[in-house]
């Protein structure tokens, strides 16, 4: 039996374009990209979903014990985007997002995550900036299991939303499911615009208004690479995008 | 060099500056003094062309150039420094960053060869030096961690790196202790006390004046420039007061 085709009435679906949803084929939920990574092992992938890369990515981790994987994107395509990745974290695994959405027109852009901690002490670090304007959407989902025995567990999920227009926006929305009793379990999220004091005081000094943006924008969504050792080539597709601001 | 002529600007609905007018020629340093309210921020913000700030009537000109009918970049790019009572904290940016992006942003408006990231580092070093401020302090995010006192001293390297032609310093001096009120009054002269450049103190106190001497002191109040003088005009303001210098404060 085929799966039903999601719509918005699904919670995990809410804010993504329904137009979109209708051009989904059964066979595009299907299409999982799945890794184990076996106990120990450090496994690192860079996505940069631009122009050519628009639609349904998904990926399913099972990490295993004391294993890390590292996961960052920038999702800057100019039509309906999703990143969903489903996570299994066994003892003392870690896993670390960096997710960027960012872009102008009408498109969506979301980055859906379903973390569970199955085993005790392991640690998952979600960070995710959108940068929208034109009436572009960027959306954060983030789940987060924790189950009976993962005790220790120490989970963070931060989402930070730049709307550079009116008319852009972006919706947050964080998901906790804790069976253990002795976890840490963070999250944030904040919707702004930008700093115009920031924006003056750089015109003051000599700054041209788009360079000023450049710059406040690198700064915002640079949060997201924090963890990455060398960020330069994510960094230059996100501000890449901004090009295309009018 | 700096002329100001029957400036009229409102912010929101209030108009702030009522007819201000004000000439500085070239290597001259002027001091504006009044009391809280009487538009000193507004003025330097005008000048700047802080959104939100606009002007209703007058013009002020820089070597005959139209300030006012250009963008506050550009503006800057033209040879006006706006010193910052309240500089602003730019998390993710280093001074480093933002200051060459400055320099060479103004390089290439006058269309100048940008700076190399070493000959950067060189000037940048330099004007730190001048100013006492440690190097490292530099490569930190823009004012963010400073205190108020080096907020102040970045500002001045600032100054120094950028090279202006007209200053416009909004309080430079509030914040400071007296050693450091020192090293920005001397920082201030090393930069701007030059046959070709000009200074516009914008200040409550006789301290930096004491370091900065002024040619000339004008007496803000309610948007006009009521009274000007020598720099004796600032201490009868230190003994006297507002109202006792300067009648029509009140009125």
């Amino acid at each position: 039996m085929l799966a039903a085709l999601p719509t918005t009435r699904d919670e995990d679906w809410r804010y993504a374009d329904a137009a979109a949803l209708t051009a989904l084929a059964p066979a595009d939920l299907g299409a999982w990209h799945e890794a184990t990574l076996a106990p120990g092992e450090t496994r690192a992938k860079d996505l940069i979903l631009d122009a050519g890369h628009p639609g349904l990515h998904r990926v399913r981790l099972n990490v295993g014990a004391g294993a890390r994987a590292e996961l960052f994107a920038v999702l800057s395509a100019p039509a309906y985007t999703r990143l969903e990745v489903e996570v299994t974290l066994h003892e003392g695994a870690h896993f670390e997002l960096g997710g960027v959405t960012i872009g102008g027109g009408s498109a969506t852009r979301e980055i859906v995550t379903r973390v569970n901690h199955a085993e005790p002490n392991a640690t998952s670090n979600q960070v995710v900036r959108s940068v929208h304007w034109g009436t572009a959407t960027g959306n954060f989902l983030g789940r987060l299991a924790v189950e009976r025995d993962a005790q220790k567990t120490d989970a963070a999920q931060s989402f930070k939303a730049l709307l550079l227009e009116r008319g852009a926006s972006a919706n947050a929305k964080p998901e906790l499911e804790i069976f253990a009793d002795d976890v840490k379990c963070a999250h944030g999220a904040a919707i702004g615009q930008m700093d115009e004091a920031a924006r003056f005081y750089m015109a003051s000094r000599g700054i041209a208004p788009d360079a000023a943006r450049a710059l406040l924008v690198r700064a915002f969504v640079a949060d997201a690479f924090a963890a990455h050792g060398e960020p330069d080539a994510l960094l230059d597709a996100a501000l890449g995008a901004l090009g295309d601001m009018a | 060099m700096l002329k100001i002529d029957n400036l009229h600007a409102t912010v929101g609905e209030t108009e702030i500056l009522r007819g201000l007018s004000l000439e500085i020629g070239a290597g001259e340093v002027h001091a504006i003094m009044g009391p809280n309210g009487a538009g000193k921020s507004t003025l330097a913000y005008t000048l700047g062309g802080r959104p939100g700030y606009e002007v209703t009537g007058g013009s002020v000109t820089l070597d005959g150039q139209d300030l006012l009918a250009i963008d506050p970049h550009e503006r800057a790019a033209a040879g006006l420094f706006l010193g910052f009572q309240y500089p602003v904290e730019i998390p993710g940016v280093s001074n480093v960053q933002f200051l060459r992006e400055a320099l060479n942003s103004q390089r290439k408006s006058r269309g100048e060869e940008p700076l190399s990231g070493a000959d950067f580092l060189k000037l940048a070093r330099e004007k730190a030096g001048l100013l006492q401020l440690d190097m490292d302090m530099l490569k930190r995010q823009v004012n963010v961690g400073f205190s108020g006192g080096e907020k102040k001293r970045a500002e001045m390297v600032h100054m120094g790196i950028l090279d202006p032609r007209v200053a416009v310093l909004d309080e430079t001096d509030s914040g400071l202790d007296i050693d450091a009120l020192r090293v920005v009054g001397a920082g201030i002269n090393a930069i701007m006390r030059k046959p070709d450049k000009a200074v516009l103190l914008i200040t409550h106190y006789q301290r930096l004046l004491d370091i900065v001497r002024p040619d000339r002191v004008h007496i803000l109040a309610k948007g006009r420039i009521v009274k000007s003088g020598g720099p004796e005009l600032a201490h009868e303001l230190e003994r006297e007061g507002y109202e006792g210098v300067a009648g029509t404060v009140a009125a």
